[in-house]
């Protein structure tokens, strides 16, 4: 099954993939661009992952990591399906991240890999946008780089973990206007979600509704105001977002 | 790294690899829903570590979009770590580790003090905050917006003591309960 979060006429509903279409808990069905996509899920603690691509790795200039490089972001970063995200201004190398993202079904506290899959909800798409510019070598990456406002779009569709066999291998991409600048496939990362799942539940409680954002291949390029960035995963969706600047941001009202 | 004195005793090492420079953004982390706990709940001390740092702060408690609300006591507990340049999710995201007082003062406090079996180990002032509470929440606010309910730790004091199992550690906020919680051995896994 896949399940959305939308806001249709007036309210938020959680809806169910149907024909190419909606259908709203209370029966409706409705077209996909008749709604406003939310993130799928409302997310607990959003963890992402660094540097977990080997090839991605190696393009940063560092050997790979010996053990998983995790950051946190914060809830407000989020965004759904066809949003925005804004580039401030002043920078001047803004990247967009595909990320296969792993939702935490149910609570979980020194998970084996053997049994991780247990706890695995399902999956979506994320795109970790980031910009260089303000990158600190404290707590790297730092917040300002990665947890800024809806600066991690997330979607469209939450995918059951019971219809992806093998999450470990799915060729996923980017587009920007329409043109690939970044393909690889899960199979090519570091520490795989048994692994990222067993290490954080070895020192931490992990919840339902937990978000595991799995890190990203190579093919970064810097993305400019009015580009259409499409990140996408086989059999788990194809996530747009469009790139703002300050002055439309600012001139929503008008 | 708010507090003056912490910043000044690394700036030598700051300035060297691989930090090379001295932050210009609020160096941040994240308390995750985990490590949320409560006045007089036991921390627990992981098995790979003798000691946890009592970081003993205020909190400053959002309550309209971006504004100030008022400020309660919270202890940020970790385990010591000397380097600040990858995220120390390892080290600071234990269950339990941010403990939260229940009570809210509208004015903004002027001290933190920390004890340790009844031993006061640290006397922090927050007229030495570095960037003061309007300030942190304009310069995070500038790319993340603070939520109703959200909670800025404004910084760990530069003393701030370690404490083992078996001890009881109280942080005082003035105009507030104090809060005190005992540190206990992890239960070791099956």
């Amino acid at each position: 099954m896949k399940s959305a979060r939308v806001a249709y006429a007036g309210a938020i509903h959680h809806a169910t993939e149907q024909n190419g279409c909606l259908r709203l808990t209370d029966g409706r069905v409705v077209s996909e661009d008749a709604v406003v996509w939310l993130p799928p899920i409302q997310a607990g603690t959003i963890f992402a992952l660094g540097l977990n691509y080997a090839d991605h790795a190696k393009e940063l200039a560092f050997k790979g990591p010996d053990e998983p490089l995790v950051f946190l972001k914060g809830a407000q970063s989020l965004c759904g399906h066809l949003g925005t995200t804004r580039r401030p201004r002043d920078v001047t190398y803004m990247h967009y991240e595909c990320e296969l993202a792993v939702v935490i079904g149910k609570t979980a506290r020194r998970v084996s890999k053997a049994n991780a899959y247990e706890y695995v909800a399902g999956y979506t798409v994320a795109n970790d946008y980031a910009i260089r510019d303000y990158l600190e070598n404290y707590y790297r990456p730092n917040f300002r780089v990665k947890s800024r406002d809806f600066a991690t779009p997330l979607g469209p569709w939450l995918v059951d973990s019971a219809e992806v066999p093998d999450p470990m291998n799915l060729p996923l991409r980017t587009l920007v206007n329409g043109k690939v600048t970044q393909e690889g496939n899960t199979r090519d990362m570091i520490f795989d979600i048994p692994a990222l799942t067993a290490y954080l539940s070895e020192f931490m409680t992990l919840s339902p509704g937990d978000i595991i954002l799995t890190g990203t291949p190579k093919g970064l390029a810097d993305v400019r105001v009015g580009d259409e960035v499409v990140t996408e995963i086989e059999g788990i969706g194809s996530l747009k977002n469009t790139i703002i600047g300050d002055a439309q941001e600012n001139t929503h009202v008008g | 790294m708010n507090f003056r004195g912490e910043l000044e005793s690394l700036a030598e090492q700051l300035h060297r690899d691989p930090y090379q420079k001295l932050p210009v953004a609020p160096v941040l982390y994240l308390r995750p829903r985990n490590t949320w706990s409560a006045n007089g709940a036991a921390i627990y001390l992981p098995s790979e570590t003798k000691q946890l740092k009592m970081a003993g702060t205020i909190g400053i408690l959002i309550g309209r979009v971006n504004q100030i609300a008022g400020y309660v006591a919270v202890n940020d507990v970790s385990i010591p770590h000397a380097s600040y340049y990858r995220p120390a999710i390892r080290q600071r995201c234990r269950d339990g580790f941010c403990v939260i007082g229940s009570d809210r003062v509208d004015r903004q406090p002027r001290e933190i003090r920390i004890s340790i079996n009844g031993e006061l180990r640290c006397h922090a002032r927050i007229a030495d905050l570095i960037r003061p509470a309007d300030r942190l929440i304009a310069d995070i606010s500038e790319f993340m917006t603070l939520q109703p309910g959200d909670i800025v730790l404004a910084g760990e004091p530069p003393d701030a003591p370690l404490a083992q199992a078996g001890d009881r550690v109280r942080v005082e906020v003035d105009g507030l309960p104090a809060i005190e919680n005992e540190v206990v051995p992890e239960i070791a896994p099956k």
